[in-house]
């Protein structure tokens, strides 16, 4: 328990577990879908998950593709995206879209960790945080954000997945 | 641990996908090899003396030799013991995801642009004629950005409470950082730049005179009240909105 006490209060949390994989160009992106390379075992901390490419595929371990879908009670021209299941070190984070004229009309988080205090606090306040992000950074052109740190991790991974297929 | 690296590989001809697979098998070694929560990585076992440097990866004695140079430029703001054991990860994270892009420009990819956790690396421009931009998350207005920067080639690292509390410890003091807001540093490479983003943010106020002496790297700061500062040089880098009036 001592490991994952010290790896939250941790200045740098450890690196790569999650990958998401943003290309302009749908080739490219099925291209990459095999890529998605599991993590393999973790130590202590409990996360370490896998990643996915984003192709629809869901080829790689712990990707479970995503979906697009007609969501009844949608307004016509809206559908839905839903993003991959994406394993923190908080638990698994799964976000939805709802797409309209290929904007980014609403952001829903399907799954959010939610066991200790602070996965609580994370979940009250980085992600209702994060939702302002994206539909501000469609807005302002933006490629990529800094200042976001790593339980937006698992976020951004299930969102870019999302993106780079809806949009 | 993990942490989220997003490659963004615009329209390359040459076609990514061998590059991406061996820049994403590069992070997985770089975490295994170097994560201070892997109990067999080399780091640990450098660390706990189980293991001598000569019989470590061969980049590690090259990390140390790079935070060795960034702690004497920070004046001991930068440290390989940030929590009282071994543990370069605060230059590790950067130097990986530097190389990350560094893999694709070698493979080719002319425009790329690597984000790790909040910290980024691009390459080259977006598409002919515009820059990569690069939204800087408001660390007292959740859900909009302070400020966009755009440019060519560089790296953009930013160091804050926001998210996670107050985690950056002063290592002349022990105790956590808290004048600012957030800090963000713009240079080169995001190695270095991340680097001297969190040790920047440990200084503090110090840190807007300190920083101003860094050839090549600009920053911008937000103060806990919401007041905004910036290095002389970094209007060059920032896109609309521009005003620090925040």
């Amino acid at each position: 328990m001592r490991r994952a006490i010290l790896a939250v209060v941790s200045t740098i949390a450890g690196l790569v577990a999650l990958l998401s994989f943003k290309s302009h160009v749908p080739a490219i992106a099925a291209a990459t879908s095999g890529t998605g390379v599991s993590s393999g075992g973790t130590s202590g901390s409990g996360s370490g998950s896998s990643g996915t490419g984003s192709s629809g595929s869901g080829s790689s371990s712990g990707g479970q593709g995503f979906t697009t879908g007609q969501q009844t009670g949608l307004p016509a021209g809206e559908h839905t995206v839903t993003g991959n299941v994406a394993d923190t070190m908080y638990g698994p984070v799964q976000i939805q879209l709802v797409v309209k004229d290929n904007k980014i009309v609403k952001v829903s988080v399907l799954q959010q960790p939610k066991n200790t205090v602070n996965d609580i606090q994370i979940g009250q306040f980085a992600f209702p945080r994060l939702i302002g992000e994206t539909l501000t950074a469609q807005n302002a052109k933006i490629d990529s954000v800094s200042g976001a740190t790593y339980t937006s991790g698992g976020y951004i991974a299930s969102l870019q997945s999302a993106v780079d297929k809806g949009i | 641990m993990g942490t989220v690296v997003s490659f963004d590989v615009p329209d390359w001809a040459g076609g990514p996908d061998g590059a991406l697979a061996e820049a994403v098998r590069w992070l997985h070694w770089v975490d295994a090899t170097f994560s201070p929560y892997r109990d067999d990585s080399d780091v640990t076992r450098f660390g706990d003396g189980s293991l001598p440097l000569s019989d470590c990866a061969p980049e590690l004695a090259e990390i140390l030799s790079a935070c060795a140079a960034v702690s004497a430029r920070t004046g001991g703001y930068f440290t390989t013991t940030p929590g009282g054991r071994f543990d370069p990860s605060g230059y590790v994270k950067g130097w990986a995801i530097e190389r990350a892009a560094a893999i694709l420009t070698a493979a080719g990819s002319p425009n790329h642009c690597v984000n790790g956790g909040g910290d980024v690396q691009c390459v080259g421009e977006r598409e002919p004629g515009q820059p990569w931009r690069v939204g800087i998350a408001h660390p007292l207005r959740p859900g909009s950005f302070a400020l966009v920067v755009a440019g060519r080639d560089f790296a953009v690292a930013t160091s804050g409470s926001a998210e996670r509390g107050p985690h950056i410890i002063d290592p002349h003091t022990g105790t956590p950082a808290t004048d600012l807001a957030s800090l963000t540093v713009v240079g080169p490479t995001l190695a270095e730049t991340d680097a001297y983003a969190t040790a920047a943010y440990a200084m503090g106020t110090a840190a807007r005179d300190w920083l101003e002496t860094l050839e090549g790297y600009e920053a911008f700061a937000i103060t806990p009240t919401g007041s905004a500062w910036q290095t002389p040089g970094f209007p060059a880098y920032a896109a609309a909105p521009t005003s620090p009036a925040l």
